[in-house]
C-alpha cells in the first residue's frame, strides 16, 4: 500500500512501537525558544538529568520577548543562554542575530525534506513547507526530545488539500489558508497532517508555502506539508550545495519524500482559489472568516505586520507596495516587525524600511512582539488591531483587545484608510 | 499514579483555547505555581467567574475541541496547580491532550450525546466525579442521581498516567 509523506518519515525514523499505534521516532532537530524551554531545562536540572542528546541537533533562539522587557523575561533569556553555553549548543541566536523561530530556523537551513523536527511551539507546523514532519509539542515532549532525541506520536491520519485555479491579483497565501480554515473549521484537521497539493502550491515560493503551513494548527492540524521540489532546493541551496552537484539533483532526490501515487488519505478536499477575494476574520476564532468587503469600514487602532505567518521579505514587499508614497491614517499606529535579522537587512537594502518609516510605521527589531500581546504593541481594552499574525483569540494581543487577521497587503491598505479595507492592489 | 476525582467545574462551550486557559502574558513565569491565580482568566462564558467558581474543583467537564490553540504546557500546569487533574470533554486538541498525559494527568473523551446529557443532568447542582483508571469508568454523582460511565484509554496513555508522565517513562526506556 502506498504511503503519505508523514508515513514515509515515520517509517524511516521509528525507534520503538511501545503500544498499538504509538510510534516513538528519532528527531533530526529539536528547536527551542525562551518561553517554553526554560521550564524544560529546569525540570531536567531538578531531576539530575541536565544533558542534551546531541548539541549539534539542538537549535535555540530568543524571539518572543527580545530585548527582555522585565525581570521575568530577562530570567527566561538567561536560563536559555546559560544552558546553550553549558552544552555547547552553537546554533543559539540571541538579540542582534535572532528572529522569529519559524522564520529563522528555515532560513538557516535547519529544516530539510524528510526531517522529523519538534519544537515547544504550536506553529512549528510552518516548517512542514519543506516536506518535513514538524509538529509543535509541549514542554515535557521538548524535555524528552532534548534529553533523548525522540518523541512519541500516534500515527497521524493525513488529509490532502488540493489547491486549484489561479490566485487573483491582491489575493495571497494568507487569504488561501484563512479560506481553508473558514471552510473546515478550527478542528477540521485535528489529529491530522495536511498535505497541500495542486498547481497553486507548485507555483508558490517557500515564503507563501510557509504561510500556508503556518496556520494548519488553527484548524487543529499536526502540521502542514508541501512537497519538496526545485523551489525548495533553490531556497535551501546555500546550505545543501555541498551535498548535491546541482539544484536539479537536489530536487530529484527530494522526490523520495513525495507521497506514493496510491497513498491513502483519510480525506481529500479540492479548494479552488480562482474566485477568492481577500478575506479577514470577524470573531474570536480563526475560522470566523469572511471577505474583507463585508468588513469594510471596521475601525482599527493598530496595524501589525509581522509574525511567523507574514513577516518575511515577500510579505514586507507586498505591504510596502501598498504603502509607497502614502501615509498611515493619523488615528492608526502602524507596527512592522521584520521576522529575522537577515530579513531586516534585506528590507533595508531594498529600501522597504524607508517606505515603512516614510508612511509613518514604527519598525521594530525582529521579534514575535505584538503577536501574542507580550511586548512592542500590546492592545488596550476595547482596541482593535488589523494583524498579519495567526490568532484572533480574545485577549490574544492584550486584555480586552480585538484582532482581525489578514494579508500584509490588506493590513497595509487598512493602515492608510484607518479602517479595514481591501488593498488597492486588488482593485487595480 | 495521581488521584483523579473531585468536585466538577462545568464549562459549557466548545473550542476553549489555551489562551483562555492561561493567557500568554503569564508565560513569562518559570515556576508552575505562579500560574495558580490566573487559570481561565480570559474565558468569557455567561455566569462564569474564575475567582468564585474554580476554588474547590478538581474535575472539568467541557465540550468539543478543548485546549485548542497554542502548545503551552502551562495550560495543564495551570489546571494542576489548582488541583484539577481530570478533564472530561467530547474531544481535545492534539497537543493539549498529549501534554496532559505527558504530565501524568488524565483526559477522558466521551461521545457528544453523553456529554450533552451530563450537562443536562449534573451541571446545575454540586457534582462529584472520579475516574477509576484501572476499570476505565467515570463515577459521577449529584444529590439524588449517580451513575457509572465507561471510557476507553489506550495502553500507552494508561502507561503514561501510571508512570506519572512521559519524562519518567522515556527516561526509564530510551
Ligand atoms: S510570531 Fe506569534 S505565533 Fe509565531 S511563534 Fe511568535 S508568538 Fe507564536
Amino acid at each position: 500500500m502506498g504511503q503519505t509523506v508523514a508515513e514515509k518519515i515515520f517509517e524511516t525514523h521509528v525507534v520503538d512501537r511501545p503500544a498499538e499505534d504509538v510510534w516513538v521516532i528519532r528527531l533530526d532537530a529539536v528547536l527551542c525558544h525562551e518561553i517554553t524551554t526554560p521550564t524544560a531545562i529546569l525540570d531536567l536540572m531538578r531531576l539530575g538529568k541536565d544533558r542534551v542528546f546531541d548539541p549539534s541537533r539542538i537549535k535555540a533562539v530568543i524571539d518572543h520577548v527580545t530585548p527582555a522587557k522585565d525581570s521575568n523575561t530577562a530570567t527566561q533569556g538567561k536560563v536559555l543562554r546559560e544552558w546553550a553555553r553549558r552544552h555547547h549548543i552553537t546554533d543559539f541566536f540571541d538579540i542582534g542575530r535572532n528572529g522569529v523561530c519559524h522564520a529563522l530556523f528555515p532560513e538557516k537551513g535547519f529544516i530539510r525534506p524528510g526531517y522529523a523536527v519538534i519544537m515547544g511551539d504550536s506553529h512549528t507546523c510552518t516548517d512542514g513547507a519543506f516536506g518535513a514532519f514538524t509538529p509543535g509539542v509541549g514542554t515535557t515532549d521538548l524535555a524528552v526530545g532534548i534529553l533523548k532525541g525522540v518523541c512519541a506520536f500516534r500515527r497521524p491520519q493525513t488529509m490532502k488539500i488540493t489547491l486549484t485555479g489561479e490566485l487573483p491579483q491582491g489575493v495571497f497565501a494568507k487569504d488561501v489558508i484563512l479560506s481553508v480554515i473558514g471552510r473546515i473549521g478550527v478542528d477540521g484537521a485535528t489529529n491530522r497532517i495536511v498535505e497541500f497539493d495542486g498547481p497553486v502550491v507548485q507555483r508558490m515560493n517557500m515564503e507563501a508555502r510557509m504561510t500556508l503551513c503556518n496556520m494548519t494548527v488553527e484548524a487543529g492540524g499536526t502540521c502542514g506539508i508541501c512537497y519538496a521540489d526545485a523551489i525548495t532546493a533553490d531556497y535551501l541551496w546555500e546550505h545543501i550545495r555541498g551535498e548535491y552537484p546541482d539544484k536539479a539533483a537536489a530536487a530529484a532526490d527530494f522526490r523520495k519524500w513525495w507521497p506514493d501515487p496510491d497513498a491513502v488519505y483519510e480525506k481529500t478536499i479540492v479548494h479552488d482559489v480562482s474566485g477568492l477575494e481577500p478575506v479577514t476574520t470577524f470573531g474570536q476564532k480563526p475560522d470566523n472568516v469572511r471577505p474583507v468587503r463585508e468588513m469594510e469600514g471596521t475601525p482599527i487602532d493598530q496595524v501589525f505586520i509581522g509574525s511567523c505567518t507574514n513577516g518575511r521579505m515577500d510579505d514586507l514587499r507586498s505591504a510596502a507596495r501598498v504603502l509607497a508614497g502614502r501615509k498611515v491614517h493619523p488615528h492608526v499606529r502602524g507596527i512592522v516587525c521584520p521576522a529575522t535579522t537577515k530579513i531586516f537587512s534585506e528590507a533595508l537594502e531594498e529600501g522597504l524600511i524607508r517606505v515603512f518609516t516614510d508612511a509613518g510605521f514604527c519598525v521594530t527589531n525582529p521579534t514575535c512582539g505584538p503577536c501574542l500581546g507580550m511586548s512592542t504593541g500590546v492592545l488596550a481594552e476595547g482596541e482593535v488591531c488589523a494583524s498579519t499574525s495567526n490568532r484572533n483569540f480574545n485577549d490574544r494581543m492584550g486584555r480586552g483587545g480585538r484582532v482581525h487577521l489578514m494579508s500584509p497587503a490588506t493590513a497595509a491598505a487598512s493602515a492608510i484608510a484607518g479602517h479595514i479595507t481591501n488593498s488597492e492592489l486588488y482593485k487595480a | 499514579m495521581k488521584n483523579f476525582g473531585g468536585h466538577v467545574l462545568f464549562l459549557d462551550r466548545a473550542d476553549i483555547n489555551t489562551d483562555e486557559i492561561i493567557p500568554a502574558k503569564y508565560l513569562t513565569e518559570i515556576a508552575r505555581e505562579a500560574l495558580q491565580p490566573y487559570l481561565l482568566e480570559s474565558l468569557t462564558l455567561d455566569g462564569f467567574d474564575p475567582k468564585r467558581d474554580i476554588p474547590g474543583k478538581q474535575v472539568v467537564i467541557s465540550r468539543a475541541n478543548f485546549g485548542c490553540g497554542s502548545s503551552r504546557e502551562h495550560a495543564p500546569w495551570a489546571l494542576e496547580v489548582n488541583g484539577i487533574r481530570l478533564v472530561i470533554a467530547e474531544s481535545f486538541a492534539r497537543i493539549f491532550r498529549q501534554n496532559m498525559f505527558n504530565c501524568g494527568l488524565l483526559v477522558v473523551e466521551l461521545p457528544c450525546d453523553t456529554i450533552a446529557r451530563l450537562f443536562t443532568d449534573y451541571a446545575r447542582g454540586e457534582t462529584f466525579a472520579t475516574a477509576d483508571v484501572a476499570r476505565g469508568v467515570i463515577q459521577i454523582r449529584t444529590g439524588t442521581k449517580a451513575e457509572e460511565i465507561s471510557f476507553r484509554l489506550s495502553d500507552f496513555d494508561r502507561q503514561l498516567v501510571e508512570a506519572g508522565g512521559w519524562l519518567e517513562y522515556a527516561d526509564a526506556r530510551y
